[in-house]
């Protein structure tokens, strides 16, 4: 008899498909421990989920190399995952290509607005989240986070992190 | 010019390893700054820039322990390695000095990054042109930040001016190790970034042409050894200890 006719062959094929789709779906909610706001997929730096024998693959790439909450994310990922019932996950990490902020998604970009933190936009184009004027000042090139600079708004006087160019 | 990467397995392990003790150790040295520095700005830049240069290290000591093939880890490689082990160049050991001092350290290991960044960003090792990528837009960041001080220094006060051009002079001695070991075709392009911040910045290069060297074969200053010492005592003493 050939093995895909045993009985329940077709069953377990289903549960490996929907295996992948669950693994992807719980991989793409963990967000940004610094930025919670955005999640992995939103930031683009979740690059591939893969489901065989039981095993999750989940890879990332990191965004800056100085950005400490990469382990976080890492540990996260397998947290998440390890409550939905995946017992053997794996995070790898994976620096080719290199992110950049370009693979932020329309979604995340809204958020990251929405969350007071003005997103990178086209052509350096940096709008204040208060008031969406285009005329800030830099405060300091270098901010909260590696990810961020410190700005103020020259029009409403609001102070706001803008996420860099990268 | 010599190829900056080289292709046999040895030696490419001890370009990523110079590549990351440099990054390593002037980490190091920019942490010691953090709640030190004469800004909170500055404490913020810094302690981002040291993270940057951390995180560089991190990724280059792991993609070496792969090319070594031994299981050696980052930590392995970060920790348990002696000062004579250590391929840095002398320049990133020197202390911090000044603020001025610093700045100019920084100026030197800047420019160079970005030239050495960018000729590994399409390197035929695809993790290394990944890192050296991402790595590039930070060295480029870096740069802007430490040109601009040592412009606002050189340019500013009497004292400031006096105290940036005692930098370069101190520093200079220690530029050629940056040179060694493959990467000699850049000092041109470097040199020239260079005296068009220093320029600007009205500071000069020292006449005397001497320089020490050594740092890529593992005879360093003195400094090293006690900056190893504080680092990595605690793998030392607990090996293997995790968080």
């Amino acid at each position: 008899m050939d093995a895909t006719q045993l009985p329940g062959a077709g069953v377990v094929t289903a549960t490996a498909e929907t295996d992948l789709i669950r693994a992807r779906d719980i991989a793409s909610t963990v967000v940004d421990p610094e930025i919670p706001v955005l999640s992995v997929a939103d930031l683009g730096i979740l690059r591939d989920v893969e489901v065989r024998d039981g095993r999750v693959t989940v890879t990332i790439t990191p965004t800056y190399s100085g950005c400490p909450a990469m382990r976080q994310i890492e540990h996260d990922l397998k947290t998440a995952l390890g409550d939905a019932g995946f017992a053997d996950v794996e995070v790898r990490m994976v620096h080719s290509p290199a992110w950049s902020s370009e693979w932020i998604t329309p979604e995340g970009r809204r958020r990251l607005a929405s969350f007071g933190i003005a997103p990178p936009g086209p052509l350096g184009e940096v709008l204040c989240p208060r008031c969406a004027s285009g005329s800030p000042r830099m405060v300091a090139r270098f901010g909260s986070t590696a990810c961020k600079a410190l700005m103020v708004c020259t029009a409403c006087g609001e102070p706001f992190d803008f996420f860099k160019e990268f | 010019m010599p190829p900056v990467l080289p292709s046999a397995n040895g030696d490419r392990l001890v370009f990523l390893l110079a590549c990351a003790d440099d990054n390593l150790v002037l980490a190091q040295r920019l942490g010691e700054w953090i709640s030190n520095a004469p800004e909170l700005e500055e404490d913020i830049a810094l302690g981002n820039i040291a993270l940057d240069h951390l995180g560089v290290a991190r990724a280059l000591y792991t993609h070496a322990g792969e090319v070594e093939g031994l299981g050696r880890t980052e930590d392995d490689l970060a920790m348990r390695r002696s000062e004579r082990d250590f391929m840095s160049a002398l320049l990133v050991e020197q202390p911090n000095g000044d603020f001025a001092q610093t700045m100019v350290r920084s100026l030197f290991f800047d420019t160079h990054q970005v030239e050495l960044w960018s000729d590994l960003s399409d390197s035929d090792d695809a993790t290394l042109a990944g890192i050296a990528a991402r790595a590039l837009k930070e060295a480029r960041y870096h740069l802007r930040h430490s040109s601009a001080w040592v412009i606002r220094l050189g340019d500013g006060t009497e004292e400031s001016h006096r105290r940036a051009q005692e930098a370069v002079d101190a520093l200079w001695r220690y530029t050629a190790d940056l040179f060694e070991g493959g990467a000699d075709g850049h000092r041109d392009q470097w040199q020239k970034t260079i005296e068009e911040v220093l320029d600007e910045a009205r500071l000069t290069i020292p006449e005397d042409p001497y320089q020490r060297s050594g740092g890529r074969r593992g005879f360093h200053s003195e400094h090293l050894g006690h900056l190893l010492a504080e680092m990595q005592w605690m793998q030392r003493s607990y090996p293997g200890l995790e968080w």
